[in-house]
Formats: structure tokens, C-alpha cells, sequence
């Protein structure tokens, strides 16, 4: 009879769990090594942590063990692993220019102070299958290349774009933000949303939506904003609480981010308006290297702040769209029985044809 | 020297693989009971809250479960059922996370639960003062249907400016000849909010009014919570010429205990045949043993 309503339900899904947990392993019945994971999925790893909304690299590696390869079913175990650990602290505010940096390139300028430095990158590679792979030989190593490998302690620091153009008064300095910035995993999001709320839940959004989302305003599906990638960088970035005793800030650890800034000229612009015109600045940040959704983020930043244009800009059609956890879970919840609901349509709809073949009748006609 | 875990009131120092009694930290369950007591002040009101994520997904019933994580003790009873049942695959799915982290007893009796967590379902039976009906929200904005704008919902809400939500029936009288919507059908409660019931069938929609029990409404991916108190009035909106009406099963007997006036499940056999049950499994169950 089916999956539902019937005795056995709990027989039915602890074997639906066995037969899940015995797929992912191999003929020894082992899974695969979280460490393994860790290292040759790391932008797995790196996508997982930032859909759950946890810097934790061995908890995704896990989660993703865990889900069989799946992203948005181990951010999903990362998220509920996450409700269970207590709020013990905020973190203080990180200025990125203290970014050790891996990888930063400047689109907007051929050079610029630092240079660009292409790092970890698939940009320019061919993507064709290496079949050496499959036969358990190793992949090739480009041996006419000798990159230069920096300790951690040695990795450089860079100016920031953005400073360039500040200088010449052409990118107003940044609001010195005096309020507390909203935290919406403690207080559910409100619209019109502060920049706070709209940043926190783009760098938990995921990234299919989040390009999409992107993408659809570069195609016009937004605010017309013609926008330029000022800097992207990939780096490590200190985190510093303030100590419960002393009161200073201290250094409890360093995450990777990706981060990107895009200058953007406003459509909006008045003509009356007496100070020079400006850039604006569109921002993204995200846990680990996730380049492409760090970049939507920031052009998806500026398409928030109006509001004005398509879908793309209207921050209620895109911040309550855009978190792959809820998105997936209420879509695949149409999985659940509906039969009680069901009935219920099902008698609407025998009781209008009754009704409405009642009325086709002609009068008098002899049934 | 404060630990931690006294600065929390939870196990956090335990280390990995350790959960809290009920799951959730305590600084969560409180901050949970906490819009529930506002929303017992404000019947009918939604009471947005920092929703978590939950090891069930999304759409699942997380809502419903973090109320009832929250609102847990360890002398409690609990009940949980999914569209009427107590064996249904989601239900069982939520009453193991509930006992495998709280050790709570559970019951299929509904006289016997001092919480039930349903979904889409209230039981036949009435329920008794004390006793807490949890119930999982999918979409917990009844004026979604002619307003997709949140911001826009809540001023209307503000106002109690409804007038849309009557016009939408009055529109669905105009194509359909009646009334269409079946389940979640809105109501208003005490006089001043409109509230969307969840996907109860009509059937189930007298129950909420001037009941003895407490009604705890729980949307987690929508973050937000909502009350009917005891004895609070509970009134579908209709209008005189097209008066509000349930489902109605006249030929219909249940084919396991034979109760009639019950919501039915339509089973259709591999002959081809229809076939009626209780939908509420507790109620049938206790039919068929008091029967013997």
C-alpha cells in the first residue's frame, strides 16, 4: 500500500537508511576518508561551509561523505549541526585589507599596485577529462611550470583597489556603520532590509540562485547597472573576538574567504545633485574559494540598494528565493503524503462535475 | 571559573557528538517559548523568530518541531501524526528525533498526549484543557494568496485591512459557483487576525473555535509563530448566501472500525474498488479495541 499511513513505517525508513549508508560504500564496506575529502574536494568543502553558514572544513568533509557527493544535502546536515551549537560570542569586524592574500586579480585595471597574482585558478585551463584519472594513474603535472609557493606566514598583502579611486574622489568613503548589524539567524528578516540582513543572506545563499539571480540582471531581468569587478581576492582573513576577561580583541583563528568588489555607475543619477558624481561599490564575501558566487553577491549588492528595476532588484523576490535549504526543502516536501488535503480537492471537484452535469441535462429528459 | 556550558545551560563542553536535551541549546527553546507567550498575548498573530535549521528539512515540519523541542519536559507525552496517522513515514521520521534526543514516553491515544504535533490534521476526538495540538505550518500568510509582498502583508495585517481576502472568494463564487478553497481555509480569530488554519481539511476548522486545548502554530522556513488560545473565537470567513461547509463522507463507513461522521481516507484497492478509512488512525484504533 504504498509508503504512507501504513504499519512499518519506522521498518520502512531505517531500511531506506540502510540501503543509503551501504551505496556509499565501497567493497571492504568502508567510505571514502573524510581527510581525502577535505583535500582533493576542497571546493566542495569550501561550497558546504557556506551554504550551511559553519567555517568548519572536517564537518563538511563529513557532510559531504555523509550525502554522497550531494552540496545541497550536506550544507543541509552542516545548517542543523549548526542549530546546536550555542552563541558563545561575535566575532569583532575584520578590515580585509589584512587579507593574506592566495589569488587577487583587478579586471578593472591592466595593472595596478601588486599586480595581478592569477594563484589557484581554472580560469584559463582547458577543461577536458583526464582519462589517466579513471585508470588510477596520477593526473599530469605541467613540469615547464614552477610556481612559487609562499608559506602561509609569507603570503602577501595587497592595497586595495577601491582606495585608488577613493583617493581621486571618485567613491564617497565608507559609512562608518554605528548600529549593530542584524543577524538573521536570530531575528527573521524584515523588508525594506537593512544592508546587514541583505549581505547575510546572499553569503548564505546558494550559489546556483545566486549566479542566476545574477545573471538574469545582467541580461536586463534588473536595475540597469553597468558594473566592472574592481578586485577579486582569495585569501585568509583573521578572526578576532573580544576576550571575556580582558576585554581586548584577540585572534581565535583565520577563515578563507573569497571576496569581490565591483564598481557600478547608477542609472539613477541627478542631474541637480551638486557634488561630483560617484562610483558605487557592490560587495561580496563568502566563506572559502567560491569565486562565481562572490561575484554575483557583489553585483546582486547593488542591485538590492534601489530597488528599482526587475526581479533581480526586488529584494523580497530574491532574498526569500534564495537559500537553497529552504528552497530544496519545501520543494521536495511535495514528497510527503498529501492525501487528506487531496480528499478534500477531490470532492470539490466531484461535487462541481455533479453539479455542472446536473445542469447540462435538457428538462424532462428521460434518465 | 564560568564554563561555558553553565554560561548556556547546555552540554557544549561534552565535544562533538553530544546533544542537548530536546536538541535545540536552551537559549534557543527560550527565545522559541518566548514568541509563543507573545503570540498567546496577540491571538492569531504571526510572531516572527530566529527559525533554526533542523536535522528534518526544510517544509518537513521544522517548525512545528522546534515548538515542541521547546516546549518539551521530561514528563511528557507525546503524540505525533502526519495527515492523521501515527505510522505515517514522517511521523515516525519526527517522534524518533523528539525521543532519540529528549527520551520523552509517546502515545497513539490522543486523550493520552500532553503534546501532539499533527500535520494537516486535528483529531476527532475533542481535546481536554492542558493539552498542547503543536501544528506544522508550510505557509503561514493567509493573504498570500492575493498579496506576495511580506512587507505589504504585514501592513495589511496592521490594518486589518482584509477586504482583498473577501474579494478573492467572491471572485471564486463568480468562476466556480462556490466557494473552491478545500484546505487551509481562513479564518479569523478573535475578532481582529486573519489566520491561515494550515492544510487542515474544512472538516477540522469548527474544532479551533472556543476549544479547551491550545492551538501552537509553528512555520520554520516562513520563521514564524502563531497562537489560538483556549477559548478564543474561531470564525471562517463566508458570506451569508454562500455559508461556510465541510467535507461530507454520507455513504461513507470506515472499513476497518466502522465509524461514520469521521474524516476518511479514499483507499482504491488493486480491483479497482474504493474503500474508506479513519483518517485519524488513534481514533480508529481505539474503535477497533474497544469493539473486542
Amino acid at each position: 500500500m504504498g509508503y504512507t499511513a501504513m504499519k512499518g513505517g519506522l521498518d520502512a525508513i531505517k531500511s531506506a537508511e540502510r540501503l543509503v549508508v551501504e551505496r556509499g560504500l565501497d567493497s571492504e564496506g568502508r567510505t571514502i576518508e573524510t581527510a581525502r575529502v577535505a583535500s582533493g574536494m576542497s571546493l566542495g568543502v569550501d561550497r558546504v561551509m557556506s551554504e550551511g553558514g559553519l567555517y568548519d572544513p572536517s564537518a563538511a568533509a563529513v557532510a559531504l561523505v555523509q550525502a554522497e557527493g550531494d552540496l545541497h544535502e550536506a550544507s543541509f546536515m552542516v545548517r542543523a549541526y549548526r542549530s546546536t551549537l550555542p552563541r558563545v560570542a561575535y566575532s569583532l569586524p575584520t578590515n580585509t585589507s589584512e587579507m593574506r592574500v592566495l589569488r587577487r586579480i583587478t579586471p578593472a585595471f591592466q595593472s595596478a599596485p601588486g599586480g595581478q597574482l592569477l594563484g589557484e585558478t581554472r580560469d584559463f585551463s582547458q577543461r577536458l577529462l583526464d582519462w589517466r584519472i579513471a585508470g588510477g594513474e596520477p593526473t599530469a603535472v605541467p613540469s615547464d611550470a614552477t610556481p612559487t609557493h609562499l608559506p602561509d606566514s609569507e603570503l602577501p598583502k595587497f592595497t586595495r583597489i577601491a582606495d585608488l579611486l577613493r583617493g581621486e574622489g571618485l567613491l564617497p568613503e565608507p559609512l562608518e556603520e554605528s548600529v549593530e548589524p542584524d543577524d538573521i539567524t536570530r531575528a527573521p528578516i524584515v523588508f525594506p532590509a537593512s544592508r546587514s540582513a541583505k549581505l547575510q543572506t546572499l553569503a548564505r545563499g546558494e550559489t546556483g540562485s545566486i549566479v542566476a539571480f545574477g545573471y538574469s540582471a545582467m541580461r536586463g531581468y534588473g536595475a540597469f547597472v553597468h558594473g566592472t569587478i574592481a578586485e577579486l581576492r582569495v585569501g585568509m582573513i583573521p578572526l578576532r573576538i573580544r576576550h571575556p576577561y580582558t576585554g581586548q580583541p584577540v585572534t581565535v583563528g583565520e577563515v578563507k574567504v573569497s571576496e569581490c568588489e565591483e564598481f557600478t555607475i547608477s542609472p539613477h543619477r541627478k542631474s541637480d545633485v551638486a557634488d561630483v558624481e560617484k562610483f558605487a561599490l557592490g560587495y561580496g564575501l563568502v566563506f572559502g574559494q567560491n569565486e562565481r558566487k562572490a561575484i554575483a553577491m557583489a553585483m546582486l549588492d547593488r542591485q538590492l540598494a534601489d530597488g528599482v528595476g526587475g526581479l533581480a532588484a526586488q529584494e523580497e523576490f530574491v532574498l526569500m528565493h534564495i537559500d537553497g535549504i529552504e528552497a530544496t526543502g519545501f520543494v521536495e516536501h511535495l514528497k510527503l503524503p498529501h492525501y487528506v488535503e487531496f480528499q478534500s480537492i477531490l470532492q470539490g471537484m466531484r461535487r462541481r462535475r455533479d453539479r455542472d452535469l446536473a445542469a447540462a441535462e435538457p428538462a424532462g429528459a428521460l434518465s | 571559573m564560568t564554563s561555558i556550558a553553565e554560561l548556556t545551560g547546555s552540554n557544549v563542553s561534552a565535544g562533538r557528538g553530544a546533544y542537548n536535551f530536546a536538541f535545540l541549546d536552551e537559549a534557543t527553546k527560550r527565545e522559541v517559548r518566548r514568541a509563543i507567550l507573545k503570540g498567546v498575548a496577540l491571538p492569531g498573530h504571526q510572531i516572527p523568530f530566529g527559525s533554526r535549521e533542523m536535522p528534518v528539512a526544510r517544509g518537513w515540519g521544522t517548525g512545528g518541531i522546534q515548538v515542541t523541542l521547546s516546549i518539551l519536559g521530561p514528563d511528557d507525552c507525546v503524540k505525533v501524526i502526519d495527515q492523521g496517522a501515527d505510522e505515517g513515514v514522517n511521523a515516525w521520521n519526527i517522534r524518533r528525533l523528539i525521543t532519540d534526543t529528549s527520551g520523552v514516553a509517546t502515545t497513539v491515544d490522543s486523550g493520552e498526549a500532553t503534546i501532539i504535533q499533527t500535520r494537516h490534521r486535528i483529531p476527532e476526538a475533542p481535546l481536554a484543557e492542558g493539552q498542547v495540538l503543536v501544528l506544522q505550518v508550510p505557509m503561514p500568510e493567509p493573504l498570500r494568496m492575493v498579496e506576495p509582498s511580506e512587507r505589504k502583508t504585514r501592513e495589511m495585517h496592521g490594518q486589518a485591512d482584509y477586504g482583498r481576502a473577501w474579494v478573492h472568494l467572491y471572485e471564486d463564487i463568480v468562476s466556480r459557483g462556490e466557494i473552491s478553497h478545500t484546505t487551509g481555509y481562513p479564518v479569523m480569530v478573535a475578532g481582529r487576525y486573519l489566520l491561515s488554519p494550515t492544510p487542515i481539511p474544512r472538516w477540522d476548522i469548527p474544532k479551533l473555535n472556543m476549544a479547551d486545548c491550545i492551538f501552537l502554530f509553528g512555520a520554520g522556513r516562513e520563521k514564524r509563530i502563531y497562537v489560538i488560545p483556549p477559548h478564543t473565537r474561531v470564525e471562517p470567513i463566508d458570506f451569508e448566501d454562500y455559508p461556510f461547509y465541510v467535507e461530507k463522507f454520507p455513504d461513507q463507513r470506515c472499513a476497518k472500525c466502522g465509524a461514520v461522521d469521521v474524516y476518511m481516507n479514499e483507499l482504491v484497492l488493486e480491483s479497482g474498488e474504493h474503500v474508506y478509512t479513519c483518517s485519524d488512525s488513534g481514533y480508529c484504533d481505539n474503535r477497533t479495541a474497544e469493539a473486542k
